[in-house]
């Protein structure tokens, strides 16, 4: 979707602001916030495309005026409610009034150091071939789905080299489309890094000497002459 | 996004309070529920305050630097390279270095949400994933190193790695002049986390560590 979360090329936000001997939380609640989606995150009630999906999802004002960790607070409790596993009248005050629900797995401390080394790989076998190879130009189809997407608004309608050839991944859009309850449809495309110049993505304006990639499955593409 | 505070008395004490509130009692309900276990928590926030962060990325370019075999390897297969040194798995799934040169400045950012190659750099500071680096990089990456006090020459080509898919990337900065004949554990005290991200530079000898 058209949402706010897309921010690459937007204006007005104000310069960055790096913090000396930054923490890596800012606060108690946000250690608990991490903890609990992680923890969630493994329970397999949904993938990481649904999280970010649910995220991007959020209320435009919402997202903009909220942290990251309240983001990702924000998504967590709506994936839970949405799969109803907790009820709103519960997270008010941390009190259950529902059975729980069975979870396909509760993440144990025992197994946090194999589960965070094992990762989640997105590589999937295909034996279709790629339809590009390094030094194709391509152009990134000018798509607006209400749905999940990871081709980024600024290079919609561009064209650019494709630079690497990553595989054949999981495609994000398709499985955060699958519904709840269901197994996830983790099947994969071609993934390719896709390069532009600074002038075809931002005009004259652009600064000089500027080349910007994107990672961008194979239906995000089409050829270009 | 909006800021943070820096602790729970500072300004916007009221909204912190709340979500502190409200994350205590998402807590009590998912662990009543059996759906989390709170010692798990408490380990998987332990592991990234206090076990992954950027020295792990500063170990791997520092053998970057010192190993031309492994800095191939690194070029070739940066998800196995960095494996040998131990770091793998979630959000470093599969990994890209990409080596500063002369003639190109790499940077890395995620403009949709907040991807970062969590193995070799820990959890990303606040203004990673902030709204004005994230919309500002891939159009002004010059502009955006003026706020990291970093002026390039015009002549060095800016190149920006949008983290749009499961692909994480490293940046391996330059290695500084002056380090002829240092240990990797000597070289790594000059390896910043900015510099891995692209928002900095190695730091000069006598700025780092003895």
């Amino acid at each position: 979707m058209n949402g706010v979360h897309d921010m690459g090329g937007m204006q007005g936000f104000g310069g960055v602001q790096p913090e000396a001997g930054e923490p890596v939380f800012h606060a108690s609640w946000e250690r608990r916030a991490l903890g609990l989606t992680l923890a969630m995150g493994a329970s397999g009630q949904w993938s990481i495309d649904h999280s970010r999906a649910a995220r991007e999802s959020l209320p435009a004002a919402t997202y903009l005026s909220s942290s990251y960790y309240e983001i990702w607070i924000r998504a967590l409790e709506q994936l839970m409610q949405e799969r109803g596993l907790v009820a709103p009248g519960e997270l008010a005050d941390g009190l259950p009034r529902q059975p729980a629900r069975p979870l396909a797995r509760v993440l144990r401390a025992d197994d946090v150091d194999s589960a965070l080394a094992r990762g989640s790989p997105t590589h999937r076998p295909s034996t279709r071939a790629p339809r590009f190879r390094a030094g194709d130009r391509v152009r990134v189809r000018n798509a607006h789905p209400r749905g999940h997407t990871r081709a980024p608004r600024y290079v919609r309608g561009h064209v650019g080299v494709v630079e690497i050839v990553h595989g054949t991944h999981v495609f994000a859009d398709r499985q955060a489309a699958t519904p709840a309850g269901q197994p996830f449809d983790d099947s994969p495309e071609w993934l390719y890094t896709v390069v532009f110049d600074g002038l075809e993505l931002w005009g004259d304006g652009a600064e000089p000497g500027t080349r910007i990639s994107v990672d961008a499955w194979e239906p995000y593409l089409d050829a270009a002459s | 996004m909006g800021g943070h505070s820096h602790d729970d008395a500072d300004h916007g004490h009221s909204h912190l309070g709340e979500m502190d509130l409200r994350v205590r009692a998402l807590e009590t309900l998912l662990v009543r529920k059996g759906y989390v276990d709170a010692a798990a928590i408490d380990r998987l926030v332990e592991t990234y305050e206090t076990r992954v962060g950027p020295h792990n990325g500063a170990r791997v370019v520092a053998r970057a630097w010192a190993e031309p075999d492994y800095a191939d390897w690194l070029a070739r297969d940066a998800t196995a390279a960095i494996a040998d040194l131990g770091y793998s798995g979630r959000q470093g799934e599969h990994m890209v270095a990409v080596f500063a040169s002369p003639e190109v400045h790499h940077m890395v950012v995620c403009t949709l949400c907040s991807c970062y190659p969590w193995p070799v750099l820990g959890l990303p500071p606040v203004w990673y994933k902030s709204a004005p680096y994230r919309s500002r990089v891939v159009m002004e990456p010059r502009a955006v190193l003026r706020d990291f006090g970093i002026t390039l020459p015009d002549h060095v080509q800016i190149r920006v790695w949008d983290s749009t898919a499961e692909v994480r990337y490293l940046v391996v900065p330059m290695r500084p002049a002056g380090t002829e004949g240092w240990t990797q554990a000597r070289l790594a005290t000059l390896v910043t986390r900015d510099s891995m991200i692209g928002t900095g530079l190695a730091l000069a000898p006598a700025q780092g560590a003895a």
